[in-house]
């Protein structure tokens, strides 16, 4: 069955945009789970990115927002928050394949919904463990619901700890690791992660964490596809592991760390952005890492880095995409993209997506000599109320689901 | 037969309407850290199960509990209409209704219900929300006070000055007011920010006390043991005294570096009487970028020691209990250590209200 999605009001820019019909079933990949995709990455191994990709579909969203969607057995999860203040904050259920509606449901903020201008209350990527979406908010409510939109478990965290809110808005992005919700609370004031239990939303654990503004989110390592894995939680001081489901620190690496990009792991390394970025090599014993290598020259800035096809990859705010040896560090190219950025890239195969404030999408070849930007495509914003893209893109087989403000995109080849 | 048949009909009912009140009152009793979430789980779908007969004692359930209980049942509610606009099934909206025209009932149910009225029907919505003007609930008289403003940009200046005053003396949002005060100023209207809003402008401050690496804002300087406005004390580096200041800011921010100077790592107080003419509930909505603490007649409220994350009105809602008469608030302000330009604000700006946003003014003008 064909279905073409009527044209988005968006802007008259979109009519100059060729809309195709949705792609079938068979082009849909694995879930796309969580901020940064499966297990933080970044990096989906079953997905192509089309180096001249077109927008398939596109919907109004209710509210504002910057988190991430999420891809779950073919359905689309997104936030967002509207209101004079954000205060309604949105989980809607979008179908992948053509954009139509599943499930929307509502609730009131309960916490703070004070944030800087260029963040949102909607600024958390929810996860899923494939049965339940564990959604978050910076006013930090946090809901978790089945697949079909009916509510398991609340919790109102400032309810719970009033002081614990940033008023610059929170960012860290939850995820889930056997039956815990992990999820980092931290800021200046009332700073802890919670361990929740998914069945519940009940504590499992909680600790205090740094009294400090912390933007980064949680990420896991593994001994090996056998070892349970470990919950790492960074912030400026560096890198915590623990048990997520005991809580229980395991190991620390206490060299600095940043408060806005997030750690990637990949072949069992940890790449953290401290100092620059610190290769990291854990023990299944908790002893402290081994430190790989060091590199002051790959800068993340505020962006998040991927590990991709042997190299290790950055993009600074003004866009420059650096790439590294993800084994030894060492320098290969530096490429410059169009910027400004906020959103972290993505990749699959050896193909690097990116898409900048202003919409801009570009795809990257990273086998070029150089890197090269095999691929652009604009997004059609409204200029009139300056929108822009700071959100992370998702991956989903041939397909890409990015959002604004205003819209959430499907883009397709 | 019959009589039989009948005694069930009404068994049944009972249990049913047993049952979901058993529903409603376990979602209304979750607490704290999440307590009671695995059987509001349950009870959460049993309320949606019985669909819309259960709407009006669910929005009667509503402000029984906390924030995050009125949530739980704020979500049934969506449930229950979106799956009955699907079915095709009636929904009670007059008994729906009815309880938003009734001001008795908590907020929150209110807020739902209206809520769920614009879902399931948005043209009977529109037909009530201009009623709603000067409702006790802030978030409900908003649409309406929009609806004035809108009609008054397609009017002559003078009618668009009667429908701009008309809408001040309802608003309580922030964005409309400013909006409003604006419109105003251009028709050669002043309006009294700090009346309309409640700020309180006339303090007596005192400092500078220490507050080197941060450790002030847990100190206890003696004006948190004592207000004697004729006391002196060692503060830092220096005797310091209370003196009187007011606020020139029409948004009522009191500002430290006026009287003490541009100073870093410092803690400064503000102490005034509001004049309550009843004993009430209210609210003390304060905004500032520095950590702060503020009590009410000797008991701490709250205080937050963040600073320079950003600062706007009606940042932090304390709720309070004033007394009749005269209330002393004091207000604890800390500057800290960055040097960077966004860094020199050392002041709050407070205000007293109703839960609906209305300003409460003091009974006596003048500050002792």
């Amino acid at each position: 069955m064909s279905f073409i999605r009527p044209f988005s009001k968006l802007a008259p820019a979109l009519a100059s945009l060729t809309i195709s019909g949705f792609s079938s079933f068979s082009s849909r990949g694995s879930d796309w789970p969580q901020f940064r995709g499966p297990d933080s990455t970044g990096v989906a191994t079953d997905a192509k990115i089309s180096e001249s990709p077109k927008i398939d579909w596109s919907v109004p969203l209710p509210g504002r927002g910057l988190s991430s969607p999420i891809v779950v057995s073919g359905k689309v999860f997104i936030t967002c928050a509207s209101g004079p203040k954000q205060e309604r904050l949105h989980l809607i259920c979008f179908n992948g394949a053509d954009g139509s509606k599943i499930w929307e449901r509502e609730l009131q903020a309960t916490g703070r919904t004070m944030t800087q201008a260029k963040n949102r209350v909607a600024s958390c990527t929810p996860c899923s463990d494939g049965r339940r979406i564990f959604a978050i908010w910076s006013s930090n409510d946090m809901a978790a619901f089945d697949l079909e939109g009916n509510l398991l478990w609340m919790r109102g965290l400032t309810e719970d700890y009033p002081n614990a809110s940033n008023s610059l808005g929170m960012a860290s992005s939850p995820i889930v690791l056997g039956e815990t919700v992990v999820t980092m609370i931290e800021n200046d004031s009332e700073s802890y992660s919670l361990g929740l239990d998914a069945n519940t939303g009940r504590n499992l654990w909680k600790l205090d964490r740094p009294k400090s503004v912390n933007w980064t989110s949680p990420v896991s390592w593994r001994a090996d596809a056998k070892s349970q894995p470990v919950a790492l939680l960074q912030s400026s001081k560096g890198l915590l592991a623990v048990d997520p489901a005991s809580g229980s620190r395991l190991w620390e690496f206490a060299k600095g760390g940043s408060s806005m990009s997030s750690s990637v792991v990949a072949d069992g390394i940890i790449y953290t952005p401290s100092n620059g970025i610190t290769a990291l090599s854990p023990h299944s014993n908790n002893a402290p890492p081994t430190e790989v290598w060091n590199s002051k020259q790959i800068n993340p800035n505020t962006i998040s880095p991927v590990v991709l096809d042997g190299r290790i990859f950055s993009i600074n705010g003004a866009g420059v995409i650096s790439a590294a040896d993800a084994k030894t560090g060492a320098n290969q190219w530096k490429l410059r993209v169009v910027g400004p950025f906020s959103g972290s890239p993505v990749g699959a195969g050896t193909r690097l997506l990116a898409v900048n404030e202003k919409g801009l999408a570009q795809i990257v070849d990273t086998t070029a000599p150089s890197g090269a930007v095999i691929g652009k495509l604009q997004l059609p914003l409204n200029e009139e109320t300056k929108e822009f893209v700071l959100c992370t893109p998702a991956l989903d087989g041939e397909h890409v689901f990015v959002r604004s403000d205003s819209a959430l995109w499907r883009l397709g080849k | 037969m019959k009589a039989f048949l009948t005694t069930l009909l009404l068994a049944s009912a009972a249990n049913l309407y047993g049952a979901v009140d058993a529903s409603l009152n376990t979602l209304a009793a979750v607490g704290r850290e999440g307590a009671g979430n695995e059987a509001a789980s349950a009870a959460w779908k049993e309320v949606v199960r019985q669909g819309p007969s259960a709407l009006p004692a669910l929005l009667a359930a509503a402000g029984k509990g906390s924030p995050v209980a009125d949530n739980w049942l704020r979500l049934a509610a969506d449930v229950i209409v979106e799956n009955a606009l699907r079915a095709k099934q009636s929904l009670p909206l007059k008994e729906v209704e009815a309880f938003i025209a009734d001001t008795a009932h908590a907020a929150a149910g209110r807020r739902i219900a209206f809520d769920l009225l614009q879902k399931a029907d948005p043209a009977r919505a529109n037909a009530l929300e201009p009623s709603l003007i000067q409702d006790p609930v802030q978030e409900l008289r908003r649409g309406a006070v929009q609806r004035i403003i809108d009609s008054a940009k397609t009017q002559n200046a003078g009618d668009a000055k009667a429908c701009y005053l008309r809408a001040l003396d309802a608003v309580r949002d922030e964005d409309q007011t400013r909006f409003l005060t604006g419109e105003l100023k251009k028709l050669g209207v002043p309006v009294d920010l700090p009346k309309h809003f409640g700020f309180l402008m006339k303090w007596n401050v005192i400092g500078p006390f220490d507050n080197t690496d941060r450790k002030g804002f847990d100190a206890v300087y003696p004006p948190e043991k004592e207000i004697r406005l004729d006391a002196a004390y060692e503060g830092k580096g220096q005797q310091v005294k209370w003196a009187s200041f007011e606020s020139a800011d029409e948004y009522g921010k009191l500002d430290f570096n006026k009287p003490f100077g541009m100073q870093k790592e410092v803690t400064g107080y503000a102490v005034t009487t509001f004049d309550s003419p009843d004993e009430r509930d209210a609210e003390l909505r304060l905004g500032g970028k520095n950590a702060w603490k503020v009590w009410l007649n000797g008991a701490l409220l709250f205080g937050r020691d963040e600073y320079h994350r950003g600062q706007q009105m009606d940042q932090y809602k304390l709720k309070c209990r004033l007394k009749k008469g005269a209330n002393t608030i004091l207000v604890k302000c800390c500057q800290n250590e960055q040097k960077e330009t966004w860094t020199v604000e050392w002041e709050f700006q407070l205000r007293v209200c109703d839960s609906a946003g209305t300003a409460i003014l003091s009974a006596k003008a003048d500050v002792k």
